[in-house]
């Protein structure tokens, strides 16, 4: 099926966790395989921001413990969708279910003890230590004046040994650096102890070791994880199911190897895509040019793996 | 520009001082006070004397005639004015400590959305015109409180959004507002043309303990303990309204509600406190600082230590401002300026403390 711009339109998934090509989704072993529970469903979710509509009538869904990518060009509603799930914007329409409760339904504080966020948000007036920040984890669990308990420093100490930043615990969190900081928050999601960890660009600003770092520990953690990316090979790398986003419109789902085909990255991006096979590991890799660049390709079809 | 290895830490770990033995001892050091609050003054009480005088107050004992004149002094002037120095100094910081968290900037102060201004409207309408006369010794205060409401109210129709009340719009909308209550201030200190009066307008400007007496200790005395009471309780979604707005949503913690709910505590709290006693500049910007440098800026500990050292610091002012220059007396605004300014830069030049999240 193939839209007036071009764009190759998916079958809808009904089944999330469909069939998987493994060579290209080397990482991720039995996940695909065994979840069939559907942990979130975004259902005909509609986001309209001073009269102007971002989002039409999406629908997403993710399984238990699977890795759901959402990717788009720029202003593609991305990180408005994601804000829904997270709760910082009320739909206009449509619910976001989590094991078939409505979030909306649910209070601000039950909703933060199923759901965490890494968010685009790095900064601070204040000067919180480190393991100040990652204990806010726990507050949607506390109450009131409650001191943290003996429980709550373990899961936070836990938490950041998990994410190797224990040796981080007594500093100032202004003073961290970029990857020190995403690794704290990451560390303040886990201890939130959610079923649904929500990534926002969480590779944003990071040198390649941490972005892949970053991805490895969402893959880890155990929640199911949805994610905006920017990055479409680390999108294809790291997780089980893609959404393509353009204008506020799910233009195409699927397995990472399904969804990222030439012909909707022009379409989308507006990009010349060329997959390449990874020498080493057999994944796929895609090159980017601009449509308009003559490629040698253009005189003899080399596609890779033909 | 100067980033560091992401596997080396930089500088040395964060050092504080532990919050509950520190406002164990800040409130020894207050009651302390107190009683040394209640012996200064033009003329000097021997510190066993007070004592005498004060038990003897509180148990019903009995004291020499010749001592009524000093008892007197004790229980109907120093007393009242120490307690609610004490008072406002508490609710002062605690004030600057929920507004700094509000509006999410550390050089705010309780008086930056407008409300202590637009109490020096009514009060100054009391002092220079005798507005409101039959409410008697009340006036001053009530008229302060009133106006404190109304400024309120307009700059939180005025700063409202459909999104909410962003902190931007709030210390705007304050900031606009002030300068419209200060110039009616003004104006009104121009039209009378009563030299006497001008200097209470100034006096009360600048902040004054002076006019304290038993009456004027309940409002204060509940408002304080009260908004004390709720932000203790809120002290965790404090934290996480400081890390911004998606952050603390995402924690459970709805940051359009909670900006309410302090913007209204922060309001009652500063209007009972201003309508007392004056609009006493920096202690509610100083003393949060000072607690978060010694303590961190988790809320919960700031929000034990700052109340006690606000209140400490205010009882020793007025103190100054009253025996430094005896029998005349200066404003409290004065001194917490004097004190204020240099700890101020001091504390900014200081490693460790970040302002602003540079360093």
């Amino acid at each position: 099926m193939t839209d007036p711009n071009g764009v190759t339109r998916m079958p809808d998934p009904a089944d999330p966790a469909g069939p998987t090509d493994p060579t290209e989704t080397a990482g991720r072993t039995e996940t695909a395989g065994r979840a069939q529970a559907q942990d979130l469903a975004v259902d005909a979710v509609s986001v309209e921001l001073a009269g102007t509509r971002l989002v039409h009538e999406v629908s997403l869904a993710a399984a238990a413990g699977q890795v759901v990518g959402l990717v788009g060009p720029n202003g593609s509603g991305k990180s408005t969708l994601l804000r829904c799930v997270y709760r910082v914007l009320k739909p206009a329409g449509g619910a976001v279910r989590l094991d078939g409760d409505d979030l909306y339904a649910l209070s601000a504080r039950e909703t933060a003890r199923r759901v965490a966020a890494l968010t685009q948000e790095h900064s601070a007036e204040f000067d919180f230590t480190v393991a100040e920040v990652v204990a806010m984890g726990r507050l949607p669990h506390r109450r009131g004046f409650d001191a943290p308990t003996d429980a709550d420093r373990e899961r936070c100490a836990g938490a950041l040994r998990r994410v190797r930043a224990d040796h981080l615990a007594g500093r100032g969190f202004l003073s961290l650096s970029g990857g020190e900081k995403q690794r704290v928050l990451f560390a303040r999601a886990l201890v939130q102890e959610p079923r649904l960890l929500v990534l926002d660009e969480p590779t944003n600003h990071l040198d390649i070791a941490h972005q892949l770092e970053v991805l490895a520990l969402a893959r880890e953690a155990g929640p199911t994880v949805l994610t905006a990316l920017h990055d479409l090979n680390l999108a294809a790398g790291h997780c089980d199911l893609l959404y393509v986003l353009r204008a506020g419109r799910i233009v195409a789902s699927g397995p990472p190897g399904e969804v990222l085909t030439p012909a909707l990255l022009a379409g989308v991006f507006g990009v010349r895509a060329t997959p390449v096979r990874h020498p080493a590991t057999g994944a796929v890799q895609l090159l980017f040019d601009r449509l308009d660049r003559p490629t040698r390709s253009d005189r003899a079809d080399r596609s890779p793996g033909a | 520009m100067n980033r560091a290895p992401t596997t080396r830490a930089v500088g040395p770990p964060v050092r504080r001082i532990p919050a509950v033995p520190l406002a164990v001892g800040l409130a020894a050091a207050l009651l302390l006070s107190l009683v040394c609050g209640v012996a200064f003054g033009s003329s000097g009480i021997a510190l066993p004397r007070v004592l005498r005088l004060l038990t003897a107050g509180l148990t019903g004992g009995r004291l020499d005639a010749d001592e009524a004149a000093a008892y007197a002094i004790v229980w109907e002037i120093r007393l009242p004015r120490t307690v609610l120095a004490a008072v406002v100094g508490a609710g002062l910081a605690a004030t600057g400590v929920a507004v700094q968290a509000l509006v999410r900037n550390a050089l705010a102060d309780p008086f930056v959305l407008g409300i202590s201004s637009g109490a020096a409207v009514g009060a100054n309408a009391v002092l220079l015109f005798g507005a409101f006369a039959s409410l008697g010794v009340w006036a001053v205060s009530a008229s302060a409180f009133g106006s404190a409401l109304v400024a309120m109210a307009l700059v939180y129709l005025a700063a409202r959004t459909a999104y909410g009340l962003t902190p931007l719009r709030l210390v705007l909308t304050g900031t606009a507002l002030s300068y419209g209550f200060s110039a009616a201030t003004t104006l009104m200190v121009f039209a009378a043309d009563r030299g006497e009066a001008a200097r209470d307008a100034m006096m009360w400007l600048l902040g004054s303990l002076g006019g304290a007496t038993w009456g004027s200790v309940p409002i204060a005395g509940c408002t304080v303990p009260a908004g004390l009471t709720y932000l203790g309780c809120a002290a965790g979604r404090l934290d996480g309204l400081a890390m911004g707005d998606e952050t603390s949503a995402s924690l459970g913690v709805d940051p359009d509600r909670l900006r309410r709910e302090l913007f209204v505590v922060t309001a009652a709290v500063t209007g009972t406190v201003v309508a007392v006693s004056g609009a006493i500049g920096f202690v509610g910007l100083l003393v949060p600082h000072l607690a978060r440098m010694l303590v961190g800026a988790a809320h919960r500990r700031v929000l034990l230590v700052a109340p006690l050292a606000g209140a400490l610091l205010l009882v020793w002012v007025d103190i100054a401002s009253r025996t430094l220059l005896a029998p005349a007396e200066l404003p409290v605004g004065v001194f917490t300026a004097v004190l204020g300014v240099p700890a101020f830069l001091l504390m900014m030049r200081r490693r460790g403390h970040a302002f602003g999240g540079r360093r």
